[in-house]
Formats: structure tokens, C-alpha cells, sequence
């Protein structure tokens, strides 16, 4: 077999050293009665090459941002990954290594780890991050345990709308900490301040908010913050971490826990995984924080080194104690979105996210020139944005793919959205992009 | 001694090239308020591709993996990842297909994941299932929440408790604690299996279930396992298998048959998809009847040759991922588990036992063997007679890797003094196993002849041991931040 390297040479002399004469005898503990009869009814193997042809097929099935000028967002970003990433993801050096227990061995991941956390620290302004969760979902499922577990409130406000599956996960993996949820919704989508001011009280544990929201609509986070904090709750802010090479930190409206999701950071779309969630908050919560940290200290010749660092709040010290169940995280993309902000680093994400913002204002200015067209939300935004259709807009979607464009997504699907057709537009799209897709739309105009 | 890549910037360097901005560039702020633009500086660094590929290549040299040598992490199954895994990961036609598409546009991922998890229902014998779990610990934490959701569901409200037996992994009851659950510890006995007094005892109509990782985490098969289950279903209780183990019974035995009702499995483990330096790991968990209409949305459903995603159901917990779960290695376990079919899978097994009962035979003579008996995919052996000559397990674990091997899992499990749980797993040879058994030896010897030279370990790697303490006490986990 391909992947097992020994022998029936080699197996007859390892059971002969074993003092047994065959494979049956080392099982026999396992007893009659649950033993599988017969083999797994699987179909029969394939060599490398039919399994490659195999799922080949199965990729060429999906139409892709590959094939079709893509204008899906919502979370994950059609963004330009630079190939070094790639190539350094590739090394079975960092590829195949185990979670880096064994620090004298591990140095090229936890110095890794190390500075993706700095990173992410200067990117939100936060004071600590952790090496990844598993999805920015989770990370704000994290977020809400870790409030609880600091102040032992159960209440949660989120101002504005969040991200759908963010809010599922969310209050899926609280439930069992009987966490409660409360959603401050104005009409246009955004946060309603005044009902949040009435709404937030000493049993608020924390105020939640998405910044640019869903939408791509920016919330007013700096009210919303006084507002958390002049009733001693704390402060989430869910970033989309391109935005903050020209939206303010996150440690600039004072928030104490920041979460994202890090696919925009040199990942894959990858049909929603895997992805990195992104854990940052103020250096008060470090020892309730959840997760994998990489910290410096020194080796026995007084050398800088990095360990895994904090380990008493994790699950393999603490058990039904610890501040998280997370083990397994999603290292790999961690290093990933490493390589992507060294290369791209303190000019290319600022540049980034400017080609974004002007890129869909470019795109929403020509849309809603189109008679039937307009802006669901009137206020800044920064690269996502809501557009009212004169038609359905799973008739666009569907119709836009013989045109080559994935022209975005029906927010209809969410029940508790705003309707509409959401536009997302990266640093990878071109004028002539948007004017074909703009010509495509006036199909529909009324 | 690596240079951290922001010590290596130099204002003005850049190692990108983006696209032109071919539309109006405007005052930032006539677009977005001056008050919602970023006042603090960004201080990411400022490198040439050149200073990235050498700086991340350097690093990558610094780790032991698994293309260097084996790997035997007990309960972590590092073996060989194939190459075609990452070749079939990453066809464009995955990478770029984007989360939110139709289902009309993404027929061959859901394809993919239906064909998966058809597979997994085989090999597990159960009948439902979830991709969505992003590892193991998940896995553990969705199927407690089947459990509860159950349980409600039948208006069962006094079950407040999960047993979890000693010898556990720690995400166990870190799982059954965030679902909300009371953690009840079951004892092993000598032979290092559940008391199944201590569990008779304990199971009673407080306790929604009970986690069991089979074979154990001392490489033994809990061989009352039939028994066990009984007492738990008995009282009211459910069966969740913590599959970590899963290598050792690929197509030799299910976790149906033993009246599980709900496992996860590891497809980082099992199913060969590289542990990447900590992740991303895969943790999808199969359910018999009993569980299915709780399983998380969405769910794929076949309706004739067309797929289809069902987005909601009446009964369902919710959602554990924004999206369908790490899709990717989805996309390599899938491949990984066609090139075997059923004959190579109970390969996988047989040979990852068999290698495991060589390994253990070998090492025994020198080395506490605290459960004497043969042993499953991996194995326990002690410190203890070393200890007693000055030495710990952790410096045995130093020394190893002088010898060029990675540590075994040491301390762990708890219940087992100076612990080192060791799994080869079945892609190392003969000769590998052979030379992985003569350096625990002579570290044996050494602990006799010249136990300073493990003490001080290790000698040859790229750092002398680490500080730890030191690393707690003088917090630095930022470059940005000095606590």
C-alpha cells in the first residue's frame, strides 16, 4: 500500500518480536461482538491518478471568481493574494508540524506565532491576540464567553446588525452558558443609540457591534463605546481587518475585545474554509483569553527563544476549567495571513483597503444611475453596500453568471436582514469590470 | 537566533505590486468621515519578497515535521501526509469558489461534501452527520450539544451531568463545561479501563451522557465496552465517543456497533490532512437516529443527480461555522480516503497496531510499562524507573530530540506517573521504528551512565531548553506591547 511502507517481510518479523503470530492476536481484546464483519462497503481504491482526474471533475462543477468577475462579499473577499504566500504555506516544514509543544524543535512556528500576534496587536491597537480561533464566528463566540467569564453577566446587546452567521454561531455555542442576546436595530440596518442607551443597564455584559456592518455601513462606534462602557459593560467590535488600514483601531473607540474573520488576509475563499478567526483585546483579559499564545523568553544560554506561554488557562492543564475548549486552532492559515501583511505590510494594506473604498464607490456611483437602482442605506460605507433592485435579485445573480459575473448576494436569504442585492468590491477589480457589470444591470432597469 | 521580521524593516521598502487604481483617487475624507478615519500609526513591516522568503525559510528550518522523521505524538496521529492531498485542495476551482454561492453554482463542492460524508457514515456505521466542526474540541462541544438538545426535547429536564472518565483528553470536559454540563470524573481501574463500579455508581438520572475515548488514551480498546454502554443507556444517558483514536479501528471495528450514539473524528488525524504547526484540523461528528434532527445547519441532501442545501430544520441547535466547516481539508481527507478504499483502511489500522506492539515490545525492557498488556495504534510506558535516578520524562523528551525524533505526548495521561504516550503510526518503517527504539535505549543507558547529558538537554537543536516560567512571569506576547 502507498502509505504504508513495510512489508509482510517486515510485519512477520515485528510479529515475531512481539511474540505473537498474527495481527488477530493483538485484537483479540476487542470482542467478537463489535467487530466489523466483512470490509467497510467503500468503493475500491484508486491510484493517484484517478483520484486526481476524480476531483478535478468535481472542482471543474463550480463556477468560481476563477471564471466570473466576482462582486461576493459578506465575509469573505475576492482579494488578491500574493504568491509568496502560497509558496511559504507549501514548506512541509510548517505544513506538517504539530502544535508547537516542544518549543526547542518549534522555534520557525512559534516565532511565527509571535508575530502574527504583534501584527493583529498593531493592526487593532489591541494589547494582546491570541494565534488564531477557528473562524471570526467563533472568535466572537469566544468573545462573549470570555465577557461572561470576567464580569458573570449573561446579557448581551448588539448594536446594529452583524453578520448572520456570525449571530448563529454565536448564539449556538453560548447557549450553553445560557447566554441571552439583544438586537438595537434602527430601520436603515445601523444601530439605534437611543434604544441602546435605554436598553443597556449593570447586567449588560457586554456591547456588540460590527464595524463596517454587514452592509458595509459604518456604525457610530464611539458613542456606542461610551455608551457599553458608562455601564461598566464591555466593548466588542467585530472589524473587517483590510478596513483598518484607513478606519480607525479599534483601541481608538475603546474597545476591550476585538474579533475578526482573517480570510481577507491571504486566504482562499475556499467554499468558507478553512478559514482564521482573530482574537485581539486589552492586556486586563490575558488570562481569561482563549487560545494559543506565543511568548518570549530565553533559552539555557540566555538566547531569545519563544514558548507557548499562559498554558494554565487551556484545556489540556485546566480541563473543565479552562477559559476555552479550543485545542486544534488553524495554525497554518495563521501563517499564511503572516506572510500576507510582511509582504504587503504598513503601505499595502492602507493601499489595499483605499482601492477597495474607491473602487465601490466607483461602482455604487454607477449603479444607482440606473434607473431602479438605489442605495438601501444613505450613509458612509466603506467597500460592501446595499443595492434595491428593480427585479429580484436572485433573477440578477442567476441571469449574471451567462455575463461572467457573480454579481453578489441576495440578503433575502437572511431572514433578518435588510432585503437587497449586497455589492462587494475588492482591490482586484477593474473599471472595465465594473462598466461591463454596470451595462449588464441596465437589462434591468425600469 | 532569528531576527523578528519587524527588525528587518526599512522604511520605504515594499515587496507587493497591486493592481492600478484606475477609477477617481478622492480625498480619503469626502468619502469616509475624518472622525471614523485611523489616527494610530500602522507599523507592519517594510520588506522586499526577497526579506519575506528568506526571513519565513529560515524559520521554516528551525521546525521538526513530519518529512524530517517520525513523529510520536500519542493521540495526535502525525502520520504522512500525501502530496496529492494539497494538489486536490488547492484546484482553483475550490479555492475561489466563494461560501455564499447558489447551490446551483457550487453543485461539485457539495458533491464533495455529500460523497465525505457518505464515507464517514460507513466507517463510523451511523447515520447522520455534520462537516461543520473545525476540530476535534468542536466536535466535542456540537455533539454535547446534540446531547442537551435531546434531551430537552423528551422534556428531560434533571440532566445536569457528563462522566468523563480520568484518563481523558482535556478538551472532554473543557467541551462538557461550555455546553453547559457538570463534569463528573469516572476512575480507570488497574487495567486502565472505566471502573465500571465507580460508573455504576455514578450513572444515574442526572447524567445526559458519557464521553469515551475508545481505544483509550493508554492505547488500550475499552474492551467492556458492550457493558458500559449499557449502564449509561440504562439510566437515561447518552454514548459520545471521542474519536481520536479512530486510526486504530479503521475497518476493523465501529463506534455504532459498540452503541455509541454520536463520535467525532479527527480528519487531521485519521485521515492525513497535514496538522499545519496547530491547525486547521477538521472535526466532523456522525449520530444515529436519535440525533439527527438536531444536527447544525446547513445540511446537503442528494434529490436525484442534482445536491441540495437545506438551510434550516425545525429541531437543529443552530450553527458552529459561519460556513460548512473547513471545506479544504474536506477536499484532502476525501482524496486520501479514495486512494485506500476498504482494504487499504484496515491497512491503516493493522499496520499502525502493529508498529505500536513492536515499538512497546522494544522499549519495555528499559522503560515502566504500567499496563503490560498489547496495545492498540500507541502505547504507555513511564518515567518512573529513570525518575528514580534523577531524571524526568521532560528531560528524556529533551534528549530525543538530540537524537534527532520528536517527543512522544508526555504527562499526559494524567493518571500515569512521568508519562510518555507513544504512537508511531503506520507510515514508519521498520528501520525508522528500529531507530526511533535504539535512541530511547540508549537515553536509558544514559540516564544510568551519564545522566548530565540528559539533564542539560537538548544539545543540538536550535535553541537550549526554553524558560518557561520566565516566559509567564515577563509577559512579552506583542512586539508593540511591554507589559
Amino acid at each position: 500500500m502507498a502509505f504504508v511502507p513495510n512489508i509482510e517481510e517486515d510485519r512477520k518479523k515485528m510479529l515475531q518480536t512481539i511474540g505473537v503470530n498474527s495481527i488477530n492476536e493483538l485484537i483479540k481484546v476487542i470482542p467478537e461482538n463489535v467487530r466489523l464483519k466483512g470490509d467497510l462497503n467503500l468503493p475500491e481504491k484508486l491510484s493517484e491518478y484517478e483520484v486526481y482526474r476524480y476531483i478535478l471533475e468535481l472542482s471543474s462543477r463550480n463556477i468560481t471568481a476563477s471564471t466570473h468577475v466576482c462582486f461576493m462579499g459578506g465575509g469573505a473577499y475576492d482579494r488578491f493574494i500574493p504568491s509568496i504566500v502560497q509558496s511559504i504555506i507549501e514548506r512541509p516544514e510548517f505544513r506538517t508540524a504539530y502544535t508547537p509543544y516542544q518549543a526547542e524543535v518549534s522555534q520557525g512556528t512559534l516565532q511565527t506565532m509571535y508575530e502574527f500576534q504583534s501584527m493583529i496587536c498593531n493592526l487593532t491597537g489591541m494589547d494582546v491576540a491570541n494565534a488564531s480561533l477557528y473562524d471570526g464566528a467563533s472568535a466572537l463566540a469566544e468573545a462573549c464567553l470570555m465577557s461572561h467569564a470576567h464580569n458573570r453577566k449573561t446579557h448581551f446587546l448588539i448594536a446594529g446588525t452583524i453578520n448572520p452567521f456570525f449571530k448563529r454561531v454565536m448564539e449556538t455555542i453560548c447557549s450553553g452558558r445560557e447566554l441571552t442576546f439583544e438586537y438595537i436595530i434602527a430601520s436603515d440596518g445601523t444601530c439605534d443609540l437611543e434604544k441602546l442607551k435605554n436598553a443597556v443597564n449593570e447586567q449588560t455584559s457586554a456591547v456588540i457591534v460590527q464595524h463596517p456592518n454587514p452592509y458595509g455601513t459604518l456604525e457610530e462606534v464611539h458613542k456606542i463605546g461610551q455608551i457599553a462602557h458608562n455601564s461598566n459593560a464591555l466593548y466588542i467590535a467585530i472589524v473587517d481587518m483590510i478596513s483598518l488600514g484607513i478606519l480607525e483601531a479599534p483601541s481608538e473607540y475603546d474597545a476591550d475585545i476585538t474579533v475578526a474573520e482573517g480570510q481577507p488576509l491571504g486566504i482562499p475563499m475556499s467554499f468558507g474554509g478553512p478559514y482564521l478567526g482573530i482574537f485581539a483585546c486589552k492586556k486586563d483579559f490575558v488570562r481569561k483569553m482563549p487560545g494559543r499564545i506565543a511568548g518570549i523568553t530565553v533559552d539555557a544560554d540566555g538566547n531569545r527563544a519563544y514558548v507557548l506561554t499562559l498554558q494554565t488557562r487551556e484545556q489540556q492543564i485546566k480541563r473543565e476549567k479552562a477559559t476555552s475548549n479550543i485545542c486544534t486552532n488553524q495554525g497554518l492559515f495563521m501563517l499564511a495571513a503572516t506572510v500576507y501583511m510582511s509582504i504587503m505590510g504598513k503601505n499595502g494594506i492602507k493601499e489595499v483597503a483605499e482601492q477597495s473604498l474607491y473602487k465601490a464607490h466607483y461602482l455604487a456611483d454607477n449603479i444607482i444611475k440606473i434607473p431602479g437602482y438605489r442605495l438601501s442605506i444613505q450613509k458612509p460605507f466603506f467597500c460592501d453596500f446595499l443595492v434595491e433592485t428593480p427585479v429580484e435579485p436572485s433573477i440578477i445573480i442567476n441571469d449574471a453568471i451567462n455575463y461572467g459575473f457573480l454579481a453578489g448576494i441576495d440578503t433575502s436569504k437572511f431572514p433578518e436582514c435588510k432585503k437587497g442585492l449586497l455589492i462587494s468590491v475588492t482591490e482586484k477589480r477593474t473599471k472595465e469590470e465594473m462598466d461591463n457589470f454596470v451595462n449588464f444591470l441596465k437589462k434591468f432597469a425600469e | 537566533m532569528e531576527k523578528l521580521i519587524f527588525e528587518k524593516s526599512v522604511s520605504g521598502r515594499k515587496g507587493y505590486t497591486l493592481p492600478r487604481l484606475d477609477v477617481e483617487k478622492k480625498e480619503l475624507s469626502e468619502l469616509i468621515p475624518e472622525n471614523f478615519l485611523r489616527k494610530t500609526s500602522l507599523d507592519l513591516p517594510e520588506v522586499s519578497e526577497i526579506d519575506v522568503a528568506r526571513h519565513f525559510l529560515k524559520l521554516s528550518h528551525l521546525n521538526y515535521n513530519i518529512e524530517i522523521g517520525l513523529y510520536p505524538l500519542g493521540s495526535c496521529t502525525m502520520k504522512y501526509n500525501p502530496k496529492i492531498n494539497e494538489k486536490t485542495a488547492f484546484l482553483p476551482g475550490f479555492t475561489e469558489l466563494h461560501p455564499c454561492s447558489d447551490e446551483n453554482f457550487a453543485q461539485g463542492a457539495l458533491a464533495l461534501i455529500y460523497e465525505i460524508e457518505e464515507y464517514l457514515k460507513e466507517i463510523t456505521g451511523f447515520q447522520g452527520v455534520t462537516l461543520q466542526p473545525a476540530a476535534g474540541s468542536q466536535g466535542e462541544l456540537t455533539g454535547i450539544m446534540l446531547f442537551k438538545a435531546y434531551h430537552k426535547d423528551k422534556g428531560d429536564t434533571k440532566r445536569k451531568v457528563i462522566l468523563i472518565p480520568d484518563s481523558a483528553h482535556g478538551t472532554n470536559p473543557a467541551s462538557a463545561s461550555i455546553a453547559g454540563y457538570q463534569v463528573v470524573s469516572i476512575k480507570s481501574n488497574t487495567r486502565g479501563r472505566i471502573d465500571l463500579d465507580d460508573l455504576a455508581q455514578k450513572a444515574d438520572e442526572t447524567v445526559a451522557g458519557l464521553m469515551l475515548t475508545n481505544p483509550n488514551t493508554l492505547g488500550l480498546f475499552e474492551s467492556d465496552i458492550i457493558k458500559i454502554s449499557e449502564i449509561i443507556h440504562n439510566c437515561g444517558g447518552l454514548m459520545y465517543m471521542d474519536g481520536a483514536n479512530l486510526n486504530a479501528l479503521l475497518g476493523i471495528a465501529r463506534p455504532s456497533d459498540m452503541n455509541f450514539d454520536c463520535v467525532h473524528i479527527n480528519l487531521h488525524k485519521t485521515f492525513s490532512t497535514p496538522h499545519g504547526g496547530g491547525g486547521p484540523g477538521a472535526g466532523p461528528i456522525c449520530v444515529n437516529e436519535k440525533l439527527i434532527p438536531y444536527l447544525p445547519v446547513p445540511i446537503v441532501v442528494k434529490d436525484g443527480d442534482k445536491y441540495r442545501i437545506v438551510m434550516d430544520t425545525p429541531k437543529t441547535i443552530g450553527k458552529v461555522h459561519s460556513f460548512f466547516g473547513n471545506f479544504g481539508v474536506f477536499i484532502r481527507a476525501l482524496t486520501y480516503m479514495k486512494m485506500l478504499g476498504p482494504d487499504g483502511m484496515r491497512e491503516v489500522a493493522e499496520n499502525a497496531i502493529i508498529n505500536a506492539n513492536y515499538l512497546f515490545s522494544r522499549l519495555k525492557s528499559k522503560y515502566y510499562a504500567p499496563y503490560d498488556e498489547y496495545c492498540m495504534h500507541e502505547f504507555i510506558i513511564s518515567g518512573d524507573n529513570q525518575k528514580k535516578l534523577g531524571v524526568t520524562t521532560k528531560d528524556i523528551a529533551k534528549r530525543l530530540l538530540d537524537y534527532g525524533f520528536h517527543a512522544p505526548t508526555i504527562y499526559f495521561p494524567l493518571i500515569v506517573h512521568e508519562a510518555m504516550l507513544v504512537e508511531p503510526t503506520e507510515t514508519e518503517s521498520l528501520e525508522n521504528l528500529d531507530a526511533f527504539a535504539d535512541a530511547m535505549l540508549a537515553i536509558a543507558a544514559e540516564v544510568e551512565n551519564n545522566p548530565e547529558i540528559v539533564l542539560s538537554a537538548p544539545h543540538n537543536t536550535p535553541v537550549k531548553r526554553v524558560d518557561d516560567a520566565l516566559a509567564v512571569r515577563k509577559l512579552n506576547v506583542s512586539w508593540f506591547q511591554k507589559f
